[in-house]
């Protein structure tokens, strides 16, 4: 920084016009790159909204077809298959993914040393940075070469995934109960597991569950590792069964855009209708839990 | 974090000056061995990764970096125009969304009446929450006919003496249009850690640059930005090790054609995309190996791009004293 621009009024007058004027366009310039990420979330909830709603109707949820496979067909398609298959794989990922990520939380907030807390969360934080394309691949090679794809492995490729989001935001509202009631339930003589199952872990209810439904809004519309591990599906039958591939919405929207046929496109805008707002409603109720629970732990901490 | 920093040791560790219960031994082990677990996840992806691509590694090398040929006929295999079309698309994305983050992150800041700021934050988050798969349908059915018809010839025509604005090709899925979806997958990345940057300077230091007759852009110039550096910096880097790792919506709309192409109007493809895309043809033992290689490569860009991410943020907030 020169002296002259630490000192601005004792520039000449004729200055201030033209600073005045640079600071009128980098406003402007803030003021439009603000309109555009509005414009971009625009545009596209109001592509999916326009063309996916023709489309719902009962049977998106009761008929199911094979995408790609034989094509077009005559009667009026629907994805009940997939919205089945991303309910059974995101239920398994959930079931792996919340206890341990709820466990990793525990150990470093309530037992570990200040080593192993830094260690720990930078290797969350890491795991979180790799690309799901690559955790597909990870559990193509470690569980689908040999036994082939099924949905266990979809399910388990989504529990990578949501494994650091869970445990960030458990560890998050952990760090905010107050020490003081640690200190009095060890204080009138509780084991340390019954303070953390019992007193501490309670306190905390609504941001792990907030921090968990987020994690799933966030998985449920991955598509990258399902491609490797869960994606060659036998037919359009509705399929509960996770031994077996399963269709999934996300799966179903990719293989449906890249075909040509434009009933098929109107399928993919259906189930991306479907997914946005199951997302919206998912994160929307989200934040607006976490915003009471949080205020539940402040006034408990008085 | 603050209740956790003033917890002593004593509280903190089980075992000082009480007798060792059983269930507290449980407690400790079974969360242990969670923790342990994710440290052994990570080293496990890597284990595998480099297990599947150790054929390619053993028959290509290094050498695998540099050719640009990708023939599962003839069993040859080089990661190069991926690598470009990575560098090029990833690259592009962050220098377009770079400066629109930054104007959103002072707009929700430093100019936005009070209550268009929340509903505006808000709305930023909700496109990062959008698939991408969805924004790939968008991006391959709506945005790529539109750039194809109405923006690419406009560019090529006014700045077409700059060779990456070539002759639009036949092709709309092409390195342009990938190059515009990622920017929006990463425009709300590198302004929400801006935002809460811009949000963290001192407004005693503000109101200083303020009070000494700068203009507003004057003191954002002098003042944020300087302090905010370091982390947008970070936020910077965030957003390229997403856009380097996005294989879904990158797969739908670069046309996967796989050569070095300067013009950025004809189709390419990148490490994720290609990964992504070879998933049902059956491949040759070494072409699946070759698939490894590329998501070894993607696996340690990722963990280089976050360790340093790391290291700027812990640097810069140990110099501004920030605790964190």
């Amino acid at each position: 920084m020169s002296a002259q621009e630490v000192n601005p009024l004792l520039r000449p007058k004729d200055h201030l016009l033209r600073r005045r004027l640079t600071n009128r366009g980098m406003e402007l310039l803030a003021w439009l790159a603000a309109a555009l990420a509005v414009f971009f979330l625009g545009v596209i909830v109001w592509s999916v909204a326009r063309q996916g709603l023709s489309q719902l109707s009962l049977s998106l949820f009761t008929k199911s077809q094979s995408v790609g496979f034989f094509g077009p067909t005559t009667e009026k398609l629907g994805l009940a298959n997939a919205f089945v298959g991303s309910l059974v794989i995101v239920g398994i990922a959930t079931a792996i993914a919340l206890p341990f990520g709820i466990l990793i939380a525990i150990y470093v907030n309530e037992f570990a040393g200040k080593t192993i807390r830094s260690a720990v969360t930078l290797v969350l934080d890491v795991l979180a940075g790799v690309p799901a394309i690559v955790i597909g691949i990870f559990v193509f090679q470690l569980i689908v070469v040999g036994r082939g794809q099924s949905g266990y492995a979809g399910g388990f490729a989504l529990s990578i995934l949501m494994l650091p989001l869970v445990a960030r935001a458990t560890m998050e509202v952990l760090a905010l109960v107050p020490n003081s009631l640690r200190e009095a339930a060890l204080g009138v003589g509780a084991p340390r597991w019954r303070v953390t199952l019992g007193v501490i872990l309670p306190q905390t209810i609504g941001g792990v569950l907030t921090g968990a439904v987020l994690a799933i809004a966030r998985i449920a519309g991955e598509t990258a590792p399902l491609l490797l591990v869960c994606s060659l599906v036998g037919g359009p039958a509705v399929n509960w069964n996770p031994a077996q591939a399963l269709m999934t919405v996300p799966l179903a929207i990719f293989e449906l855009s890249d075909q040509s046929d434009s009933q098929e496109h109107a399928l993919a805008w259906a189930g991306a209708l479907v997914l946005i707002l199951f997302i919206l409603v998912v994160s929307l109720t989200a934040r607006w839990l976490a915003t009471r629970s949080r205020r539940k732990i402040m006034r408990a901490s008085g | 974090m603050t209740s956790l920093d003033v917890s002593t040791d004593a509280t903190r560790r089980p075992f000082s000056g009480r007798r060792v219960r059983l269930g507290d031994l449980i407690l400790q082990g079974v969360a242990g061995l969670a923790a342990l677990g994710s440290l052994v996840l990570v080293g496990l992806i890597a284990w595998k990764v480099i297990q599947g691509a150790r054929l390619s590694i053993s028959t290509f090398g290094f050498g695998f970096l540099t050719h640009d040929i990708w023939d599962p006929v003839h069993d040859k295999f080089g990661a190069a125009s991926f690598l470009y079309g990575t560098a090029v698309t990833s690259f592009g994305a962050l220098i377009l969304a770079t400066p629109i983050a930054i104007g959103i992150a002072l707009f929700l800041t430093e100019l936005a009446p009070p209550w268009i700021r929340g509903p505006v934050t808000a709305l930023v988050e909700t496109l990062a929450a959008i698939p991408s798969v969805v924004i790939g349908l968008w991006g391959i059915l709506v945005l790529a006919p539109f750039l194809h018809r109405d923006v690419n010839p406009v560019l090529h025509s006014v700045l077409g003496f700059i060779p990456i604005f070539g002759p639009p090709g036949t092709y709309q899925e092409n390195v342009f249009t990938a190059i515009v979806v990622l920017t929006m997958m990463i425009l709300p990345i590198i302004a929400s850690i801006s935002r809460e940057l811009f949000l963290s300077v001192p407004s005693e230091l503000k109101e200083g640059a303020l009070g000494l007759g700068t203009t507003r852009w004057e003191m954002i110039r002098g003042v944020s930005f300087p302090y905010a550096r370091g982390g947008v910096a970070a936020a910077m880097i965030l957003g390229l090790g997403r856009a380097i790792g996005e294989a879904i919506a990158v797969a739908q709309v670069i046309g996967a054609f796989t050569g070095i192409s300067i013009n950025f109007f004809n189709p390419g493809n990148t490490l994720g995309a290609q990964v992504a895309l070879s998933y049902t043809g059956s491949q040759t033992p070494l072409g699946e190996s070759s698939l490894f290689y590329l998501a070894l490569i993607l696996l340690v860009f990722s963990i280089v791009v976050n360790l340093v991410a790391q290291l700027i943020v812990r640097r810069s907030s140990r110099r501004l004293g920030i605790a964190r």
